[in-house]
């Protein structure tokens, strides 16, 4: 085992993040010695010895970056704007696990009508800070109501009028009979740095962030 | 324990500002916010706590930060033309914590000089907070320098509005490329490739040709990198650069620093070492401070929360106390007394109960003759 003060920690989640950084984290050198999928271990070895993978819950990865539990991670920019990104770099856009958080509602559900009468919406989110802000900014008055997930349920038996979520395909909103009434902001996953670590262990993070830099075509 | 460790780093950094010639001053806990909060900004005011004054009925304010009433006592008080070298150290308090698991309560403690514009100003106060890191004995300290005149040029240059400027200043201070590339495009192409290149230039000191290869030929803009060229290169310590570190920049107006230091591995006391979250401390110069005070003054400085710099290191293991016996005859009283002035801690315990339980060493009778013996 090397010297802490050499290791180089990356924290990010199972599923669709971690599989599309894995051609990023090859071309850094990088190969993982276990699937997260089949192992249940949490922090998994890699080829190099100076560094390891932290697997955590996507929504907890800014949180291990910005305390210095791992000198970086790999977060969705929806993940972040919960977050703020206080005390964070977040120096490249990754271009992977895009997709688009959106307002949704009912097929049928005069959206634009009801925003600009200044009525109040109802709207279920699991992102209540990005649906604060993006409603706070059409100056709409709502009632954000909390969801831990399956938010297309809430407008089917009259919980919400509205929902906001990351919308990807726009399956399962159509399989509930719901569609994208307004798009709030394009979200893709971010390289984030912790700050202290940026000072401290500049060249060994530089050269991961240019490896990954070089792989997203920049 | 801790109070002891914390007391002693206050010690050994006041004590360094005193050799240099830094004046000690102690401002008021509490002022009217006028006093307080007159030329800061909107951040301090929501940082700071406040109650009505029974005498007055006029708001009070319990500081939030001690560097804007120190340059009013330098602007104010002292009223002098020369140079001043002022030094302070107190409790503060925040409405809402500043950073992670920062405490309400921080101990700020900082050195300040006034009344000269130039770089060696820049250079003595951070070559002073070097020192004292070293005589904490805080090895792995690096010094990180910047200069909000580069993006202030870039921003004066490119006719950026107010509203866009601080919103590219956040961006920046993330590093976040996409969004800089969003907030600029409607900017003209040469303040926005500058703006683009910002968030990468950070590194050694040889970042500093390269921004001068990469960035628009202002004047004012290369004064800047050769105003942070002399300073890495005489700075007697570990010295990195980055032009994107905006931190304070409402008030900051030329050099702005901070120091980042990686915690000891292995600590004596066996207490994990805290993690790396941010700067330990942070400074520069705000020449523009002393305005509202109706006097303009160069200034230059840095402080740091001493329970941030305690947790970084280990506490001191001193040679335990003595415990002395009760007692009244002289030859006690007397070897009691010498101890004591060659700075051992004795309790002499009192009678009929126990005392000077925490003590590791003992005062005994022996051979006719008061000696410490372990226990």
């Amino acid at each position: 085992m090397l010297d802490a003060a050499h290791v180089i920690t990356i924290a990010l989640s199972k599923g669709r993040i971690f599989d599309e950084t894995l051609p990023l984290l090859e071309a850094a050198g990088i190969r993982p010695s276990e699937n997260p999928e089949q192992s249940r271990k949490l922090i998994i070895g890699t080829s190099r010895t100076d560094v390891r993978l932290l697997i955590v819950r996507a929504s907890d990865t800014p949180t291990y970056v910005q305390y210095g539990a791992a000198e970086l991670g790999i977060a969705g920019k929806d993940v972040l704007l919960e977050h703020g990104g206080v005390g964070l770099y977040q120096p490249l856009d990754l271009k992977i696990a895009a997709c688009r958080m959106a307002v949704a509602a009912p097929e049928g559900f005069d959206y634009a009508n009801t925003v600009r009468k200044g009525g109040r919406l109802r709207v279920a989110t699991k992102y209540m800070q990005t649906a604060r802000e993006h409603f706070a900014a059409k100056g709409v008055h709502v009632d954000l109501i909390k969801l831990y997930g399956s938010m297309e349920l809430a407008p089917l038996v009259g919980l919400a009028d509205a929902i906001v979520d990351l919308v990807s395909t726009g399956s399962t909103l159509r399989a509930n009979n719901l569609c994208v009434v307004e798009e709030i902001v394009p979200i893709s996953a971010r390289l984030i740095v912790n700050q202290a670590a940026l000072k401290l262990k500049r060249e060994e993070i530089q050269l991961i962030l240019d490896a990954f830099s070089k792989a997203v075509g920049l | 324990m801790e109070a002891a460790h914390i007391e002693r780093l206050r010690g050994i950094l006041l004590g360094l500002f005193r050799l240099h010639g830094y004046e000690l001053v102690v401002p008021p806990m509490l002022e009217y916010v006028e006093s307080l909060l007159t030329g800061t900004g909107h951040d301090l005011d929501l940082r700071t706590f406040k109650l009505v004054d029974q005498l007055s009925g006029r708001m009070m304010g319990i500081r939030a930060d001690i560097t804007p009433q120190v340059a009013r006592i330098d602007s104010h008080l002292l009223n002098r033309e020369s140079v001043t070298r002022l030094c302070y150290s107190g409790s503060v308090l925040h409405t809402r914590p500043r950073g992670l698991d920062s405490t309400r309560e921080p101990i700020q403690i900082g050195a300040e000089i006034y009344g000269h514009p130039g770089i060696e100003s820049d250079l003595e106060i951070q070559r002073l907070l070097s020192e004292s890191f070293r005589a904490c004995g805080l090895r792995n300290a690096r010094l990180d320098i910047g200069h909000v005149g580069i993006f202030r040029s870039i921003c004066t240059r490119g006719n950026v509005g107010a509203g866009l400027e601080s919103d590219l200043q956040e961006a920046l201070e993330a590093k976040d490329h996409a969004r800089i590339e969003s907030l600029s495009d409607k900017l003209g192409s040469e303040t926005r490739d500058a703006l683009l290149q910002l968030p990468r230039l950070y590194g050694g000191a040889q970042m500093i040709d390269t921004a001068r290869s990469v960035l628009p030929q202002y004047a004012e803009l290369l004064k800047s990198l050769d105003d942070l060229e002399r300073l890495a290169r005489d700075n007697r310590f570990d010295v990195s650069v980055d032009l994107a570190d905006l931190r304070g920049y409402q008030y900051h107006s030329g050099v702005v620093f901070s120091v980042y230091a990686a915690p000891e591995q292995t600590r004596p006391d066996g207490v994990n070492p805290p993690l790396c979250k941010n700067a330990l401390a942070l400074g520069g110069r705000y020449d523009e401070v002393g305005k509202a005070f109706g006097r303009a003054r160069p200034a230059t400085g840095f402080s740091l929360d001493l329970r941030d710099l305690a947790r970084m290191l280990p506490v001191q293991m001193t040679l335990g106390a003595i415990v002395a016996p009760y007692g009244e005859e002289d030859a006690l009283v007397a070897e009691v007394a010498r101890l004591r002035q060659s700075g051992e801690v004795v309790i002499q315990a009192l009678p009929g109960v126990e005392d000077g339980r925490e003590c590791e060493r003992k005062l005994v009778w022996l051979d006719g003759k008061w000696v410490v013996r372990a226990l």
